[in-house]
């Protein structure tokens, strides 16, 4: 039996609030598990054992109450719109938007005679991440999911509004 | 039983005037009746033992176009168990609605399968099955204007404050009041 002893060396971590609060959320980013088209077969291939979503804290969850992001997986119809922009609604804050797929992208093959299709469902919500392909394989979702941790790392949770506009004035991106 | 044995039942219930037209030499052999008279014949057919249609594989709707000016409705029958079977095509005027469409008489109090083959020609061509139960919109939301599959539709411009045509990125729809982003997007 190993003894322990409590030297009090190490066991503390200096950083910010700010890099702690978003090394939790980007850690922890639960999807709704809600899916459109075959985007979504994609998507359930990601989360299953051979992709495993989970080793970067991406879980699904059964309501967008208890959901950090909105995987729009698939062909959204105009008859789906407005279920869509509910569910988006229904989501606390801070909420993100993965857009998968040509069809959430920007119409895909209906673009052009597809009376039906939403082209583009930035066009009801807004998108963090788009991930392209037709549907995207798993590795492209992952890779979505790596894009969007990355600008959750750059977030800036409790800087006053106004200071960010004043540097985004001065630093313009 | 064969083709001109079912058309010659059909004019010895009805009189000769009920075949409108017929075609025993396409590669399914059709005959046309009057719209009004679709769902007696197709009573006749289902219930008369020697024919008995008791399978009614598809329900089609056609628009012929603004040129034409007509719409079709065809209608497959299969006899599962005497193993024959039958096209029938009505043709009713093209009105371009919405307050005056055409209207064909329902056959969905004889087969349930017609129930939503008609609710979806209803839907996407605007054609009226008179007697339906629930005579509403299956694919397309309830308020959605216009008959998709007609020749001559045109989407319309918006739905619910969203754009319906691809062009114009530059305007990507409105957002609704009461959507605010939960990030800032300008960063």
């Amino acid at each position: 039996m190993v003894e322990r002893i409590k030297t009090g060396d190490g066991g503390i971590i200096l950083t910010t609030a700010e890099d702690l609060v978003n090394w939790a959320r980007l850690s922890s980013l639960w999807p709704m598990g809600f899916g459109l088209a075959c985007c979504a077969i994609e998507m359930m291939g990601a989360y299953a054992s051979h992709f495993d979503l989970e080793r970067f804290g991406v879980f699904p969850r059964p309501s967008p109450r208890q959901s950090d992001v909105m995987i729009v997986a698939g062909t959204v119809t105009f008859k789906m719109a407005d279920r869509v922009r509910r569910l988006y609604e229904q989501m606390p804050e801070p909420r993100y938007v993965i857009s998968m797929g040509s069809c959430s992208n920007c119409g895909g093959p209906y673009w052009e005679h597809g009376y039906h299709v939403v082209k583009g469902v930035d066009r009801i919500i807004p998108v963090d991440v788009y991930v392209p392909g037709c549907p995207p394989r798993p590795e492209a979702l992952i890779g979505g999911f790596l894009k969007l941790q990355e600008k959750i790392r750059k977030d800036r949770p409790f800087a006053p509004k106004l200071a960010l506009e004043v540097e985004n004035e001065s630093h313009p991106v | 039983m064969r083709f001109g044995e079912i058309v010659s039942s059909l004019a010895g219930e009805f009189g000769e005037e009920i075949v409108v037209a017929a075609d025993e030499a396409a590669i399914q052999p059709y005959l046309e009746v009057p719209a009004a008279e679709i769902a007696s014949v197709c009573r006749f057919l289902f219930e008369t033992p020697e024919l008995f249609f008791d399978f009614l594989a598809c329900v089609t709707g056609v628009d012929n176009g603004p040129g034409k000016g007509t719409m079709e409705v065809i209608y497959h029958l299969n006899s599962i168990p005497l193993g024959h079977s039958l096209v029938i095509k009505v043709t009713v005027e093209r009105l371009p609605g919405p307050d005056e469409l055409p209207k064909v008489p329902t056959v969905s109090d004889i087969w349930r399968t017609a129930d939503w083959h008609e609710r979806e020609i209803y839907d996407l061509f605007g054609i009226v099955f008179e007697g339906h139960p629930d005579m509403r919109r299956i694919l397309m939301p309830a308020d959605w204007e216009g008959f998709p599959l007609r020749k001559d539709y045109q989407e319309q411009l918006y739905y619910h404050g969203i754009k319906v045509a691809y062009e114009d990125r530059e305007d990507p729809g409105k957002f609704p009041a009461g959507i605010q982003p939960g990030f800032d997007i300008s960063r």
